[in-house]
């Protein structure tokens, strides 16, 4: 989801009386007392040479970590019927909460709706957000909501679904015809840009949720639905009929989908990177759930292979640099796979929403994941 | 014990306590309480608005808006500025708050009278519509005549026909419609989302206005429905020419909240995909990032549209008083 940043601050001329909003006022308020605290406090060097983030160590205290999550999006982040969550946005917490306890379920997920989600980051109510949010100059800058931006998990780009009955087959056929947004994204104001570029007359009907925006597309209401290409894809999932909608293979705007920290705790961040890095590294270098006990053997066995065993945490100090344990790399994935069997099992081949790999193949592979070297 | 002496009869009262003169010192210092809190508030926000560079302009309203309004009164497109394009979200609020007026009084003055009736049924229904409506939250009605009815409607050539007024999906056709390739075709054709809007507001508002007719008929005396009984009029003659003339004036004062709060309500148009006054104005905030400007414009407009009502409503009022010779 890619709302417009300015709007993410609540309205307080929302006639509709809205107690979420009134919330996360509340909420911006505890971010500006917290986020004076923490920059008071933070990012100090231990003396042993390792790294002390308050965050982490806030973290390791409780025995928690707590996550932001999107909980209403197939693929991403969605609660089973027998409460459990799943996603390629879910998966991301398991593995950051798997380097630090060596135990990815130790994971409090909390669903936040878009106009909550920095509030609640900012606040400190979750150490994490992993909730398909669009990497953006505004949301990362210091001046803007200043956060922290971990590795791009998931790049995805806004397009329109109809329905296949609707023989429409490019945003051309779309003139004169109702299109359903939803209101206060970005995804609204790239389809004005574009059909404005391409001079197609089409009619907007605006929504204020994605559920309302859904509902009027499935009731037949509209010819098309725009959102994030990802997005659309696992909604579609769960319509009744999900082969009776296609996606057009129009792309309108770049999202690359990325979680976040606090701008206030880099040491924090560092940890989150390299963690979702540790995923992309391991794809690239065949390390999966069923080969890490196999690659740690030979690691351990062959000192040669110095590469595998700075990665392995067999030998040298990454995980101390970080402020994880030595071996955070082998916990991730055998808690959750490398990235490749994430995006698998959750979007990919393996899930309802069977995403191509498009963009999100790994760098050698004509894709733009691309982890930087373990040194 | 302490004695106090009692004041000399011949004491002049201090010129502070004057009749005269106390009332307007009491009015001065609320006055100038208020001042006080309204100038702290104001530099205040020029102060924040300046530091964070945002200090209220209203230049941008002159570029162009770039963004398609589904439905517009008033002729519109998206090379036209923002202010045409609030202009045109101004248009449709009116267009469904007029209507709505219109509607929701008839509305209200027949279930409100119906509660007189000598028909239990009728009594009993508009009782049952009275409450039904009252205590179920505006938002839920709208996204119910939304999603549940109007959305529900069938397409082409299963549209619902009834004399002079097409239902479908795609709209509402009033006057000779007639089906040219698949689209229906009429005079005057409206989007499923106003029809959607304009009857939650009827409805809604229409129980709170049976309420202030039901009590303003009641307040006319018994002896006036028995002295037009013993004349020979019937039950609904009574009711038009003898009860309600003499109960408007009781009901002219309450309708004008009521018409008021419909207004208002009006802004609740985003549920079912009304491009309104509102909803405009929160892309125009959303694209330009003018959210304070935006926010003044709506509080000024809506403000405007109320205190024109009220205005109305006054005169209306006047024209019903007793008027004594």
């Amino acid at each position: 989801m890619s709302e417009a940043p300015l709007m993410q601050r609540p309205n307080s001329w929302q006639t509709a009386a809205n107690a979420r909003l009134r919330m996360a006022r509340f909420r911006q308020l505890l971010a500006l007392a917290s986020l004076g605290a923490v920059l008071l406090v933070s990012g100090c060097a231990s003396e042993d040479g390792g790294v002390q983030s308050q965050k982490l160590a806030m973290i390791k205290s409780r025995g928690k970590l707590i996550c932001g999550v999107d909980g209403k999006l197939p693929g991403f982040s969605f609660v089973s019927s027998n409460g459990q969550y799943s996603g390629l946005d879910v998966d991301i917490c398991r593995a950051v909460a798997a380097a630090v306890f060596g135990d990815p379920t130790k994971v409090d997920y909390r669903d936040l709706n878009s106009s909550e989600r920095f509030a609640a980051l900012a606040s400190g109510e979750v150490d994490l957000l992993s909730r398909n949010t669009t990497y953006t100059l505004s949301r990362d800058a210091a001046g803007g909501n200043g956060l922290s931006f971990g590795p791009t998990t998931f790049y995805d780009g806004q397009g329109v679904m109809t329905p296949r009955a609707s023989g429409i087959s490019s945003l051309r056929d779309l003139a004169g015809k109702p299109v359903c947004v939803e209101s206060g994204t970005t995804t609204e104001l790239n389809l004005a840009d574009q059909m404005r570029q391409l001079n197609v007359a089409y009619t907007p009907l605006k929504f204020q949720t994605g559920d309302q925006t859904y509902a009027a597309y499935l009731g037949g209401r509209c010819v098309a639905v725009t959102s994030d290409r990802s997005q659309l894809a696992g909604k579609r999932t769960s319509f009744p009929n999900p082969d009776d909608h296609v996606l057009l293979p129009d792309v309108l705007s770049k999202e690359p989908l990325t979680p976040a920290s606090v701008n206030a705790d880099p040491a924090w961040a560092d940890a989150i990177r390299w963690t979702v890095y540790a995923l992309m590294q391991a794809e690239e270098l065949g390390i999966s759930t069923s080969t890490i006990d196999s690659k740690l053997a030979e690691a351990k066995a062959n000192p040669n292979l110095a590469e595998l065993r700075r990665f392995l945490g067999v030998e040298g100090d990454f995980g101390k640099q970080l402020g994880l344990p030595a071996d955070f790399v082998v916990r991730i994935v055998k808690a959750v796979g490398n990235y490749g069997e994430i995006f698998d099992r959750n979007v990919g081949p393996g899930s309802p929403l069977k995403l191509d790999r498009g963009l999100n193949r790994q760098w050698n592979n004509g894709g733009l994941i691309y982890s930087p070297p373990f040194r | 014990m302490a004695t106090r002496p009692m004041p000399a009869a011949a004491t002049p009262i201090p010129w502070w306590r004057h009749r005269q003169i106390l009332p307007w010192l009491v009015q001065a210092a609320v006055g100038l309480i208020v001042l006080v809190l309204v100038a702290f508030l104001v530099s205040n926000l020029v102060r924040n608005l300046t530091a964070a560079g945002l200090l209220l302009s209203f230049g941008w309203l002159d570029n162009p808006a770039g963004f398609p309004i589904a439905e517009t009164a008033l002729p519109y497109d998206p090379a036209m500025p923002y202010w045409r394009a609030l202009a045109a979200g101004l248009v449709n609020t009116l267009r469904v708050v007029l209507a709505g007026l219109v509607g929701s009084s008839l509305l209200g003055l027949v279930a409100g009278s119906a509660a007189f009736s000598s028909n239990g049924l009728l009594r009993r229904l508009a009782r049952g519509y009275v409450e039904l409506i009252r205590n179920i939250p505006l938002l839920l009605q709208l996204v119910f005549w939304y999603f549940v009815v109007f959305l529900a409607l069938p397409n082409g050539s299963a549209a619902i026909q009834l004399p002079g007024l097409v239902l479908a999906k795609s709209g509402l056709y009033l006057g000779a419609a007639q089906l040219v390739n698949g689209v229906w075709q009429a005079p005057i054709s409206l989007s499923v989302e106003f029809g959607a809007l304009l009857t939650g507001l009827v409805v809604y508002t229409g129980a709170f206005i049976a309420e202030v007719v039901r009590g303003g008929i009641a307040s006319v005396p018994r002896g006036q429905w028995e002295a037009a009984r013993s004349l020979g009029l019937s039950q609904p003659q009574t009711l038009v020419q003898i009860v309600l003339p003499q109960a408007l004036r009781v009901i002219v004062p309450g309708l004008n909240s009521q018409f008021i709060s419909l207004a208002k309500n009006s802004s609740l148009a985003v549920a079912c995909g009304y491009p309104d006054f509102y909803s405009v104005a929160s892309t125009t905030g959303n694209q330009t990032g003018r959210d304070v400007e935006v926010v003044v414009i709506l509080l000024g407009a809506y403000l405007v549209i109320d205190l024109l009502i009220s205005a109305l409503m006054n005169g209306v009022n006047r024209l019903v008083q007793l008027k004594e010779r």
